[in-house]
């Protein structure tokens, strides 16, 4: 059919529209063009920007319309990342974009390629001790299964999200729901998820969870009874009884192992709440958004009268919440009924100790995925020759710039922490599955000796020259340069 | 090698992209949080459709209209062959000069039957539809070099206007035009109406035979045009002023005798920064030339959008 055309006439099949792009013009899209016979893709492609990571967050640089004169940065400093680059999908072809450069005396080449990936998922770190739904139940969004409730870390929730058998195993409406799920997820944006007998949650990228509504603050730094044993010594001859109020385990010093071994005195304190052992108490309110994750507000109404045989007027009470972000001080009258006093100076460390030691409670998003054959393919000719290489450490891979960490064993199945990638950088494809960056950074000798495209590698200046339709976006100041040789044998 | 529709939102968290080829659009909701997601759905639902709807018929699309043509079999290809129906029995017009306001159209109707919303536009590439609830407007800018962006002069569109679609021609634009016209830009009931006449009332806008015009046979440029191998314009030199106002008069007659005949509501022409207005007086739209008033952030908040791109004169 090109027969009709001049043979430097390219039919472009980015899409069925299939033009026909004569040279040194663009197709119907603008984003395909003939340079010299070649089709080209001229859409707008995100660099990372090293002079901009000094402490700066990621914010656009420029947007494809503004005006550009020439790189304002020594090429060296610039990183071409994957994202808004394409792919090599599914066909066997090298990856988009294969840049090289010239770091610290060292020949680099970048291989430059977005990666569809079925295989591919997202674990959720939640940062709550609430209880959001037994472990196997499944998480569900617009009532379409998603992901599932897995192993409990410290302090944290886990759900694992996304993967194969709910992208593309269930049906159709599942598949889609999963696909977008993951992809707000990835892209920092806020999902609410049902747990199958359990909680409904708000999550985002790096920002405090909200379960049932509740938005959290802080992670506690251990249960009640974990807080006095914690800080027992602190309070040691500061004050006589303590009481860290907890919806799991509140616990009281003069009662715990800890002041016991202290030789604290018996305060003839009683706890509204089921005994478990010595100082520790289940149940002493309801879950709630008051003091330490239960629904009281006044935490003397935990409290019984002291026993008269063993306080004594002006014993000294302090009562914390396990975050240390609630507490009151008080002194037993002639009647040994608690008055409220000013909290000594002397405590108000230890209790500011126990709100430092309480970390923001956030979210994380970690993406998950395998590169298969055909995005290996894009990279070299010989594709497990790259597998071996990311192995030793030869090769660096990182996704939007992200560093990101390589399973051992077999294959290149990698996870990156989503809030280090430039914003948006994920799509997807109806198929469906996520569309994500990678980028395979080696030696230039390295790269020749794992049978790489030499002969589409183009240097970094070039690419940089082609100034339309670029991003530059400061690179994330937590990430190492990814440009930085590797050395053999250091893992990330 | 298919490259895969792209469905993401715009970094602000709430204007929707989306890209299939040559199909770009840009679209934001207003309303209740749940609304706008299930209107963003429904359009993210029918957009990965679009382009291979379109592609199945092409053939036919790109082929001359004339009163006895096949009727195309898809939805949009429809709209494109309605609203070109009016104009191809006088001169050569192909639907696809409806395409860009078709393709905004129907996802705009996609969207306001999936949910209720207060407003909404699909903006695909300049040529724009609007869903507006009683009480809501939209100001638009103009722009009459999309190479140059500067506002020209804006319009305001309420409720009660008859305006649902607004759309832009121009030689400078994606898509060749046989006129000189910088930018026409044109309010009609619908996004596809308002598109066909922006490329008719462009494609008048005319000096023929000028030595400063420079026109090439479409194929030479574009091998699969639809335009085949009729001039299309690729410069325009310097004019006087008084060529100016002769070239706009020929497309401000052709403008006149469209809205005479209900066919648009209002167009702007502009040439070399002079503009002409063909309006009623005004009903609930207006083109305010010269001096964009600043935009009013309020919740119903205006915005702004660029007449550019097309994909046929």
């Amino acid at each position: 059919m090109t027969d009709a055309f001049p043979p430097d006439t390219v039919r472009c099949d980015a899409c069925p529209v299939l033009c026909y792009i004569k040279r040194g013009q663009a197709g119907a899209c603008d984003r395909y063009a003939n340079d010299e016979g070649q089709l080209v893709r001229v859409d707008p492609h995100i660099l990372l920007d090293r002079a901009k990571s000094q402490g700066t967050p990621l914010v656009p640089f420029l947007e494809r319309d503004s005006p550009w004169n020439g790189p304002l940065l020594a090429p060296r400093e610039t990183f071409v990342t994957a994202i808004g680059a394409g792919t090599t999908y599914p066909d066997y072809k090298p990856a988009p974009f294969i840049v090289s450069s010239e770091v610290e005396g060292v020949d680099m080449v970048t291989v430059v390629t977005e990666g569809i990936f079925s295989y591919c998922g997202v674990k959720l770190k939640i940062d709550t001790d609430r209880h959001l739904g037994p472990e196997r139940n499944l998480v569900r969004v617009e009532g379409e299964p998603v992901g599932h409730v897995t192993t409990a870390e410290y302090g944290s929730q886990m759900l694992s999200i996304g993967g194969v058998h709910h992208l593309t195993g269930g049906t159709k409406s599942e598949g889609r729901v999963t696909c977008e799920t993951l992809l707000d997820l990835c892209n920092g944006k806020e999902v609410a998820l049902t747990i199958d007998g359990g909680a409904t949650i708000a999550v985002a990228a790096g920002l405090p969870p909200t379960v049932n509504g509740q938005r959290e603050q802080r992670m506690r730094v251990g249960c009640g009874s974990a807080t006095i044993g914690m800080f027992a010594k602190q309070w040691f001859g500061k004050v006589d009884e303590v009481v860290v109020v907890d919806d799991h385990i509140t616990g009281v010093l003069s009662e715990h192992q800890a002041g016991k071994m202290l030789g604290l005195r018996e305060t003839g304190i009683v706890i509204d709440g089921r005994r478990s052992t010595p100082g520790r108490y289940f149940q002493v309110a309801r879950p709630g958004t008051g003091w330490g994750g239960t629904d009281i507000s006044d935490p003397l109404s935990i409290l019984k009268a002291f026993k008269p045989k063993l306080a004594w007027p002006g014993l000294r009470l302090l009562m914390v919440s396990t975050t240390g972000e609630n507490f009151a001080f008080y002194e037993l009258d002639e009647a040994l009924r608690p008055r409220e006093k000013e909290l000594p100076t002397t405590l108000q460390e230890s209790v500011e100790r126990i709100r430092e030691n309480c970390e923001p409670a956030l979210t994380t998003v970690l993406f998950m995925a395998g590169a298969g054959g055909s995005l290996r393919a894009g990279v070299t000719e010989n594709p497990v020759k790259l597998t071996n290489s990311v192995k030793q450490s030869l090769t660096r891979v990182t996704s939007g710039g992200a560093p990101a960490y390589i399973w051992p064993g077999g294959g290149i199945t990698f996870m990156v922490d989503v809030s280090r990638m430039p914003e948006n950088a994920f799509g997807y494809v109806p198929t469906p599955a996520i569309v994500a960056p990678i980028e395979f950074t080696l030696k230039k000798s390295d790269y020749a000796s794992l049978g790489g495209h030499m002969d589409s590698i183009r240097p970094l200046e070039e690419v940089l020259r082609e100034k339309e339709r670029r991003r530059q976006v400061g690179s994330s100041p937590q990430n190492p340069w990814p440009l930085r040789p590797p050395s053999r044998g250091s893992q990330e | 090698m298919r490259d895969p529709a792209t469905i993401r939102l715009l970094p602000d968290g709430h204007r929707l992209h989306l890209n299939d080829g040559p199909i770009d659009l840009i679209i934001e909701a207003n309303g209740e949080r749940g609304a706008i997601r299930a209107a963003y759905e429904a359009a993210a639902r029918r957009f990965v459709t679009i382009l291979d709807e379109l592609c199945a018929e092409l053939p036919l699309l790109r082929r001359r209209a004339t009163p006895c043509s096949l009727q195309p079999r898809g939805p949009i290809a429809r709209i494109m062959a309605g609203a070109v129906a009016p104009y191809c029995e006088r001169q050569f017009v192909t639907p696809m000069a409806a395409v860009a306001g078709a393709v905004a159209e129907a996802m705009l109707d996609e969207m306001s039957r999936a949910t209720e919303l207060d407003r909404a536009y699909v903006n695909n590439g300049g040529d724009i539809a609007f869903h507006l609830s009683p009480g809501y407007c939209y100001t638009l800018g103009m722009i009459e070099r999309p190479d140059l962006p500067r506002l020209i002069g804006s319009v305001e569109i309420s409720a009660s206007s008859p305006v649902r679609g607004a759309a832009t021609s121009g030689w400078r634009g994606r898509s060749f035009s046989l006129g000189i016209a910088d930018a026409v830009t044109v309010l009609g009931a619908t996004a596809a109406q308002a598109d066909a006449a922006a490329t008719i009332i462009a494609n008048a806008v005319d000096l023929p035979g000028h030595p400063a015009v420079t026109r090439v046979a479409a194929n030479e440029v574009a091998p699969d045009s639809d335009l085949g191998a009729i001039a299309v314009t690729r410069n325009v030199g310097s004019l006087a002023g008084h060529e100016i106002e002769k070239a706009l008069k020929n497309g401000v007659k052709v403008a006149e005798e469209l809205r005479a005949r209900k066919l648009i509501h209002s167009a702007a022409l502009c040439l070399q920064s002079h503009v002409r207005v063909v309006a009623d007086r005004p009903v609930g739209a207006r083109f305010c030339k010269d001096g964009f008033k600043e935009p009013r952030a309020t919740a119903r908040g205006d915005h702004t959008v660029s007449g550019r791109s097309f994909y046929h004169a």
